[in-house]
């Protein structure tokens, strides 16, 4: 079979979706394959914080600039930038927050830290047990349920072709390029992205490429509509908590905590175990959060290698091949890092350097 | 650890529950009401002293009475807000309103039973609009019925237990609406004549409403509910084969309450959060789990009967709650002592088959909603703004979701989906497989933090390990 598509993206989210717009832009014909629907996978359905202060520090540049395009979204995506504040409770929280906040500081991000009296002032509903506090006025969020929504609008206008619940279940490359097949549909590319996320592993499996993938289990919670409480993202020194009350009263509480689950299984669920800290540390933040009802929570796949930083280039040992994931902060970077990538693939000089999968990986040291 | 819980005190649940203990299984029976019965046996409030004994009454005394002699563990008041299944195949229940907040077991018993199907029409929001099923609620548990006059609309057998029980109790009746014609009725005849005594007790509803002179409308809709702050009346349509709404036969009726619902539907949330296998089938009410004849679901040690497995009613549910009993013995090595009688189960499921039947929603209800009828009541989303999701793209109930809020909620969807679903499927022609239903997601229902902790001691959080620098 002659190939039809110059390059066939797996994963319809932020990455994939964002590679496809820059790679049409240039010229290229691509297919977007979707195993579910466009963009419900971890880019719809993570807590969607927009925060400088909880970006690695080598990864800031690319955290400022795709701060940037969401800014540029704006309403579409619920894009709000209301600044945000990182907390301590205790000395070696405090140690550890002035840390990081001053690397990331000198990484360009806008940090500065702020006396518990001034928190007070800006968000007097927090408990009064805060002892120290850092600031970033960009901070903000993006309503990740619209993410969906955005790209799909978006692809169309493109004229990019999409399936979605097209879910691959082998791949075989030719002379020509690869033939992705998806019970009883094939599609033909020229080349290949593996765009995938927490499902990544499995397709490049299937290339016999084997990566380190791993995925954690974020969990994330909404309340029911509540008068307002805070006004900014809300952070912890330890990372383990993110909260954000959106313009229509919910409060979005999310910090990483796993829950159970493999992408292979599934959507992966939530573990009471996990979930019940996650809302004490909450509430223990937010004391007026514990006659709030809690409507939903959920979980989503967040791809990670050893060393924590992303997967942005050729697959090694395989000619046409690509992957972009694993980025750590991927919301908030994948509409500037998928640009990069496409003008990877066009053959372009990226604007900021990728990070070659072949690199040699240590395991990223957990403070 | 229990060796069995169930959840749901109704027929089916609590019958297996007292059938478990019986046969030397540690028990455990949770429902949120404050004692067993579940909606169609519903237990009467405590401010009632003394009532007319209804055959309701006798039958749900009977089992409640079995229950307290029993070694079943009942936990009333008590609230299921996650079910997980843990690494050694146990299940492990997340609770409110028990001094434990986790119970686990080896084998879990689901018996929610049903939940209200609603078509919303314009203004179906308004006060004094009830559920059919939440009437039924208030009949049996407060004997109380609404004040004025009353309009009943909708389908199925409910409607003319709702019309006659709203007469017994004091009430006014304005009309009963319904979209089945007598001709569906007729048909249902030879399948309920499995039970004459149901019958018997269909047609003194009927014949109730005659003497009462109450219009009967066969084969309408309510096309609208009319009213600014509370109902003043309805608009109603006659309706074609398919229920969709005849242009020129819109009349009005004066009414300040009204009864509204078009049957059940199987309360899924708790099997399909365990994570079984479902399938839609429109003859048991909608989507079902996947069970064998017992009630055994795809996952081991997770069980289901009752009206959440299939609405076979509630003739059925005892016998069904015995069958999931049964199962649950011999998966345990015991052999049950008695036997369910099959030839008494086939004819108690021809029944309530018999009665879904006359309420399986039809192609014409969604054109029932109009453009601005409000279809998810929890976020004020209207059809005009599903419609054009759908059209720009969204396929899927999670994609409907995401971009419009419709089912983010309080109710979790429980109330709009199927609107959502009846929607999407004149839209896009897919069948209710193919649309397939959102994620399930805890909790069950809303709930605060307090109810699910205890409070903290900040240096006895286990922080994981803190995020790479």
């Amino acid at each position: 079979m002659m190939p039809i598509f110059d390059i066939a993206i797996i994963g319809g989210g932020i990455m994939g979706c964002g590679a496809a717009l820059r790679l049409a832009d240039g010229g290229m014909r691509p297919i977007i394959l979707e195993q579910g629907d466009i963009g419900q996978g971890a880019s719809g359905v993570n807590a969607g914080t927009l925060s400088m202060q909880i970006k690695r520090v080598k990864l800031m540049p690319y955290a400022i600039r795709g701060h940037e395009e969401w800014q540029h979204m704006g309403d579409a995506v619920g894009f709000h930038k209301t600044g945000g504040y990182t907390l301590a409770f205790n000395d070696r929280e405090a140690e550890l927050l002035h840390d990081r906040m001053s690397m990331k500081k000198e990484a360009g991000a806008n940090i500065s830290f702020v006396s518990p009296k001034q928190l007070n002032e800006f968000e007097p509903h927090l408990a009064g047990k805060v002892i120290a506090a850092s600031y970033c006025p960009d901070d903000g969020y993006a309503n990740s349920s619209l993410t969906g929504q955005y790209y799909r609008k978006k692809i169309d206008e493109n004229g990019i072709n999409f399936i979605e619940g097209f879910k691959v279940t082998n791949i075989r490359s030719t002379s020509e390029g690869y033939e992705i097949a998806s019970n009883g549909r094939t599609v033909v590319a020229s080349r290949i992205l593996i765009a995938c996320g927490g499902w990544s592993k499995h397709i490049a499996a299937m290339l016999g490429v084997e990566l380190p993938i791993r995925a954690r289990i974020n969990t994330v919670s909404v309340t029911e509509r509540a008068p307002r409480l805070i006004s900014g993202v809300i952070g912890h020194a330890t990372g383990l908590l993110t909260m954000k009350q959106k313009e229509n009263g919910t409060i979005l509480i999310g910090g990483g905590w796993q829950g159970k689950g493999r992408p292979e299984e599934g959507r992966g669920q939530v573990s009471v175990d996990s979930l019940v800290p996650n809302l004490q540390l909450a509430k223990f933040v937010l004391p007026a959060l514990s006659n709030i009802r809690i409507v939903r929570s959920w979980t989503g796949f967040e791809a990670n290698v050893p060393d924590f930083y992303p997967l942005a280039g050729a697959l090694p040992n395989r000619d046409n091949a690509f992957i972009l994931g694993c980025v750590r902060g991927g919301f908030t970077i994948g509409p500037y890092i998928s640009k990069l990538m496409g003008d990877y693939i066009l053959g372009k000089e990226p604007e900021m350097p990728l990070f070659d999968p072949a690199r040699k990986m240590e395991e990223g040291k957990l403070i | 650890m229990f060796d069995a819980i169930v959840i749901g005190a109704g027929p089916a649940g609590a019958n297996a529950a007292i059938i478990l203990s019986e046969n030397g299984l540690k028990t455990a029976l949770i429902d949120e009401q404050r004692d067993a019965g579940g909606q169609v046996w519903r237990v009467k409030s405590k401010s009632i002293l003394k009532a007319p004994i209804t055959e309701a009454v006798e039958q749900g005394d009977a089992l409640r009475d079995r229950l307290k002699s029993s070694n079943v563990t009942a936990k009333f008041n008590c609230r299921v807000w996650h079910i997980e299944r843990q690494e050694n195949g146990h299940w492990q229940l997340s609770v409110v309103g028990d001094s434990e907040k986790k119970l686990t077991t080896k084998a879990l018993i689901i018996a929610t039973g049903a939940q209200e199907r609603v078509i919303p029409v314009p203004g179906w929001t308004l006060p004094g609009v009830f559920g059919l099923a939440g009437a039924t609620a208030l009949f049996k548990e407060h004997m109380m019925a609404p004040m004025r006059r009353t309009i009943v609309a909708g389908n199925g057998p409910l409607l003319f237990y709702v019309a006659s029980e709203t007469l017994r109790l004091g009430g006014r009746v304005s009309a009963v609406i319904s979209l089945n014609s007598r001709m569906d009725w007729l048909k249902s005849l030879p399948a309920m004549l499995s039970n004459p005594a149901l019958i018997g007790q269909g047609l003194k509803w009927i014949f109730t409403l005659y003497k009462n002179r109450i219009p009967i409308y066969w084969q309408h809709a309510i096309k609208a509910v009319e009213g600014e702050n509370t109902v003043d009346g309805v608009t109603i349509c006659k309706v074609d084969q398919d229920w969709a709404p005849v242009a020129g036969t819109d009349q009005y009726i004066h009414g300040e309450n009204l009864c509204y619902g078009q049957g059940l539907m199987p309360a899924v949330e708790a099997t399909r959060l365990a994570g079984a296998d479902h399938h839609y089938d429109e003859k048991l009410g909608g989507w079902v789990p996947t069970i064998d004849q017992w009630g055994r679901t795809s996952m081991s040690g997770l069980y289901a009967c009752g009206d959440n497995a299939g609405i076979y009613g509630a003739l059925a549910a005892p016998i069904r709650g015995s069958l999931a009993a049964e199962a649950v013995c011999e998966d345990a090595g015991i052999n049950l002592k008695k036997r369910v009688d099959s030839k008494k189960l086939k004819a108690a499921k021809n029944f309530g088959l018999a009665a879904t039947a006359l309420t399986i929603p039809r192609s014409g209800l969604e054109a029932l909603i109009t453009d601005e009828t409000e279809v998810c009541r929890c976020e004020g989303i209207i059809r005009q703004e599903i419609d054009f999701e759908i059209k720009t793209g969204a396929q899927s109930p999670n994609a409907i979701k995401s971009g419009t809020r419709c089912g983010m909620g309080p109710c979790g969807g429980r109330y709009c989906m199927e609107a959502i679903a009846l929607i999407t499927q004149h839209r896009t022609r897919k069948t209710r497989e193919e649309i397939g239903l959102p994620t399930a997601r805890p909790p069950l229902r809303p709930v605060t933090i307090d109810d699910i902790s205890d409070d903290l001691d900040y240096d006895d959080l286990p922080i994981p390990g803190v995020s790479p620098l």
